[in-house]
């Protein structure tokens, strides 16, 4: 009974603030603000730029989480480390580093500046390299993990087989992970939406070009409370709903051990004879 | 088992510690803590006014809040003890729900400057140059009090610009600028002071510049208005504003 008292307690911490938000909220206003010009670039740009990050982060997570999972090279464990750093870090720390590093006159940045005319501050790419940076560490962290539950014995059995390391991983691996991808994927991406510091530090705020609903929602809150209240409200609806939605969905159809084994070689079997 | 006892000292102790920085006001004698909310472009300014007050008056520990203008109100109005408020234009204190004890008396004015990096190397001579094509100018948001003065300077003079970014204070500005992200940006002139070597101010003429006037007043709801008085004639006394003038205000 403990164990329920606290976990009651548990949910009202994240349900009471939600709550207090809804007490206050002006609803008299809501179209008002949810109409302007401002909010739907603000909201246009953080859907756009989040989904280019989640995607980018399964680009170039996948491969490490399966290089942190199955091989075993010397240096993994601070290869591992780094590529997690960044989710313990405040944004606002990433955000800095990031500005000295590719910034117009960062280590790195001064040399795409002059060589390829690339600036990322103050642009849409630099948003999008903010939110990749604060992350992709969900998403190789889920798929690692579930690369590591996956039993590499189906893997082995597809291969001798016949079938390609390619066709392998996109067939037997790929949809054994897919819970962990998916729930991977999901996290990413709703950092991605809700990224701040890193992004106000490194990207700047400009409506249209870099002004995310976060960036838009903090200036809201110096000149309008009001309307900070209303665009908090969009983005908890927008996110509760995407959660909401993906998890019974894709994570729900997660099988028992003893039948994923019957089906998987199953599976195996018959997705490399095709 | 073991550890039991010295986690529960450790955290007696925490409570402590915790306690005893909380209460202010408690404890022997007639140390009242005053709470000072004001504008971000005051800090500097401020913390030597504090040091100067707490030589003449010892018994009263001054607690500075610094942020946007309206980020004060909107605390004070969510019911932030604030005994002094000191907000960047004259306007935001009328926001105060609970309105002012008294009237609100005028503190100090400040100019805007265009603010460049060290050694100028873009060669910015006037508000007109900023308009030119390829120039990343960063500005602050028109949310806050600088953004909107640098917005009514640059109508002022007649002269549109491409903002690479509006930056949500006026220290925002000035560190990008500093740093070399932007090529220039329009702030305090107090800012440009406080830059010191770090960057260069472009004097914006007379005829195009704005004046912020900085207000002082008592929310009604401050639990030392007394104090708050006597800090308020401090502040507004020839000491104070010698050190203010030593920052760049009221010029």
């Amino acid at each position: 009974m403990l164990a329920v008292v606290l976990a009651a307690v548990a949910v009202a911490f994240f349900a009471l603030p939600l709550v207090g938000l809804l007490w206050r909220m002006p609803w008299s206003r809501v179209w008002e603000v949810l109409s302007s010009r401002a909010v739907g670039r603000a909201l246009q740009l953080s859907v756009t730029t989040s989904l280019l990050a989640a995607a980018i982060s399964m680009v170039f997570g996948v491969p490490l989480a399966w290089m942190l999972a199955r091989v075993g090279f010397p240096g993994r464990s601070v290869v591992r480390a780094l590529s997690t750093l960044s989710m313990v870090l405040p944004a606002v720390v990433g955000g800095v580093a990031l500005f000295f590093s590719f910034g117009r006159r960062g280590l790195f940045g001064q040399y795409l500046d002059e060589w390829f005319g690339i600036r990322l501050p103050f642009s849409t790419a630099g948003v999008v390299v903010a939110q990749v940076f604060v992350a992709m560490p969900f998403l190789v962290l889920s798929v690692e993990s579930a690369l590591r539950q996956l039993d590499s014995r189906l893997e082995d059995a597809a291969r001798t087989l016949g079938g390609s390391r390619w066709y392998v991983f996109r067939r037997v691996t790929l949809p054994a992970i897919r819970p962990g991808l998916v729930a991977g994927a999901v996290l990413a991406w709703s950092r991605a939406l809700g990224e701040f510091g890193a992004t106000v530090t490194f990207a700047g705020n400009l409506p249209g070009r870099t002004q995310t609903m976060p960036l838009a929602t903090y200036l809201a809150l110096e000149s309008d409370p009001e309307a900070a209240l209303v665009l908090s409200l969009l983005l908890i609806a927008v996110s509760f709903a995407v959660l909401l939605g993906l998890r019974d969905r894709w994570l729900g159809q997660a099988r028992t051990p003893a039948s994923k084994d019957a089906a998987s070689v199953d599976g195996t079997a018959s997705a490399v004879a095709t | 088992m073991r550890r039991a006892p010295s986690v529960l000292l450790l955290g007696a102790a925490a409570l402590a510690a915790m306690a005893t920085s909380c209460s202010g006001d408690s404890g022997g004698g007639d140390r009242v803590t005053l709470e000072v909310f004001a504008a971000s472009s005051l800090t500097d300014a401020m913390w030597e006014i504090g040091e100067a007050y707490r030589e003449t008056h010892p018994n009263t520990t001054l607690r500075f809040n610094f942020a946007g203008s309206a980020s004060l109100v909107a605390q004070v109005n969510e019911g932030a003890p604030a005994d002094v408020l000191v907000p960047a234009d004259l306007q935001s204190a009328e926001r105060l729900d609970a309105g002012i004890v008294g009237t609100s008396e005028v503190l100090t004015t400040n100019t805007l400057t265009i603010i460049v990096e060290r050694g100028n190397p873009q060669s910015i001579d006037s508000l007109d140059d900023l308009a030119r094509p390829g120039l990343a100018v960063v500005l602050a948001a028109p949310d806050v009090p600088i953004g909107k003065y640098a917005q009514e300077v640059l109508d002022k003079a007649g002269v549109v610009v491409s903002p690479s970014s509006l930056e949500a204070s006026a220290k925002a500005v000035v560190t990008k600028v500093v740093l070399g992200e932007a090529d220039a940006g329009i702030v305090y002139t107090t800012d440009v002071i406080a830059a010191g070597d770090t960057a260069v101010g472009v004097v914006i003429p007379e005829q195009q510049n704005v004046q912020a006037t900085y207000a002082v007043v008592v929310p009604r709801e401050a639990e030392h208005p007394d104090e708050a008085a006597t800090f308020i004639a401090f502040l507004r006394g020839p000491q104070a504003q010698a050190i203010l003038n030593k920052f760049g205000f009221g010029r």
